[in-house]
């Protein structure tokens, strides 16, 4: 993989320094079959040094989980080895399974079976609460 | 509304009209003796409480309503692991209406979204319990006559104290309403309350470890349990507690028409000797816990 040049994916930039990994995790891009790239301590001009992750493939990607780790990242779509779409992914309303509640008391720690969702409860602040017990998350 | 889970659910209007349907009820018990009748409440106590579950048998019964429950997890299924979701769905098939409690937080809003019949949360864990608060409402409605243009004095355990937090949550709504908030250094309000409730809605609001201090500007002293186990050592408690037991030498200087509420049980927080006080509400208070139930319940049945 040329790692300048994809066909046909993602550029995922300007990614806070050492986050790259997380969102790699994340997005579970590890189960892809197409090649990925990160790239870390890359020089930025608006960042001192930040993080960039390559996907070459079309696959689905979870903007939810973009937005809520970071949504000042800016997501690069690759049609043709050509950029046609850039945007930052919004802050979700919601996120499904993607951290848990760490409340000992809530109801999610002895039902197993439920999905871990949060709440987008204030915008500015970027709090998210747990749906079942309004912990904040973190 | 379909389900009540927690009080902010309700709009000032909607708390309203259970207020009205309640003081109806209460003029006129024998109009509602049969709204409910043929009709089952389930009362679901993976935890018990038998005051709040007695309450809810007797608003069901005085509304010529059946019921059926358990009162502890240890006789139920859920003893032998099955879930909230699994045991509400079978219990939606034997009942009209579901009143629950449960030991951990969030567990009616797993109920509410699996039932298909109208969830009441009866208290999860130390998070909700939005019929105490209703049932405060009423008091407070019917003893004063007003929600707006009140001195509130919140005492006791403010800090763990979840109905005093959904009392003021309720209350802010209201105009020209003050609340003089008396505890210890260690129980003292939280700040998330101060910011995001009280500071928010622009709520005056005064704070004091003295129970005497504003005695004579109060409208309504809601008086809390101060428990042992929430302090760090015992010479503090012993210190401490008795400032917080209210009698009759405290309220000397008290406002005439005071109300003084407690969402019961007692321990010792109250001399016995003020239960024959006039400003003495609380035994009314669990009467009006009734009232507001059977408003509840009709309300949610739609028999009203
Ligand atoms: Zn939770």
């Amino acid at each position: 993989m040329n790692i300048d040049s994809i066909k046909n994916g993602y550029v995922i930039d300007h990614i806070k320094e050492g986050k790259g990994m997380q969102i790699y995790e994340d997005l579970k891009l590890g189960e892809l079959n197409c090649p990925v790239a990160i790239i870390k301590n890359a020089k930025s001009n608006k960042m001192q040094k930040k993080d960039i992750i390559k996907v070459d493939g079309n696959i689905q990607l979870n903007i939810d989980v973009l937005g809520y780790i970071d949504s000042d990242i800016t997501i690069n779509v690759v049609k043709d080895s050509k950029i046609i779409k850039k945007y930052h992914p919004e802050l979700p309303e919601k996120i499904t399974n993607i951290i848990k509640c760490k409340n000992p008391r809530c109801i999610t720690s002895i039902e197993q079976e439920l999905d871990q969702v949060f709440v987008l409860t204030d915008k500015e602040k970027r709090v998210y609460r747990c749906k079942y017990c309004e912990s904040k998350a973190k | 509304m379909k389900h009540l889970i927690d009080i902010k659910d309700l709009s000032v209007e909607e708390i309203d009209e259970l207020i009205e349907v309640a003081k109806d009820i209460i003029k006129n018990p024998d109009k509602y003796s049969k709204k409910c009748e043929g009709k089952i409440l389930a009362t679901l106590f993976f935890e018990p409480s038998t005051r709040t579950r007695l309450s809810f048998e007797s608003a069901m019964l005085r509304l010529g309503g059946n019921v059926l429950g358990f009162s502890e997890a240890n006789s139920s299924s859920t003893a032998k692991g099955e879930s909230v979701s699994d045991t509400i769905r079978v219990v939606g098939e034997y009942s009209d209406i579901i009143v629950m409690r449960h030991p951990k937080e969030g567990a009616p809003v797993v109920a509410a979204e699996k039932s298909i019949v109208p969830i009441i949360n009866a208290g999860d864990g130390g998070h909700n319990h939005p019929t105490q608060t209703l049932t405060d409402l009423l008091t407070i409605k019917c003893e004063k006559g007003r929600f707006d243009n009140l001195t509130i004095g919140l005492c006791g355990d403010l800090k763990f104290g979840r109905t005093v937090h959904s009392l003021i949550s309720a209350m802010v709504r209201y105009p020209k309403v003050k609340f003089i908030l008396i505890s210890p250094e260690e129980l003292k309000i939280p700040s998330y309350i101060k910011k995001e409730v009280l500071d928010k809605n622009k709520i005056e609001y005064i704070e004091t470890q003295n129970i005497e201090e504003y005695m004579n500007k109060l409208d309504i002293l809601y008086m809390t349990r101060v428990q042992k186990e929430r302090f760090f050592n015992e010479a503090d408690y012993i210190r401490l507690k008795d400032s917080y037991i209210l009698d009759e030498e405290k309220i000397i200087n008290s406002k005439k028409d005071l109300c003084i509420m407690h969402p019961l049980p007692r321990v010792n927080e109250i001399s016995v000797k003020i239960d024959n006080n006039p400003k003495a509400c609380y035994f009314k208070q669990a009467k009006y816990g009734k009232f507001i139930r059977m408003a509840l319940i009709l309300k949610l049945l739609e028999e009203c």
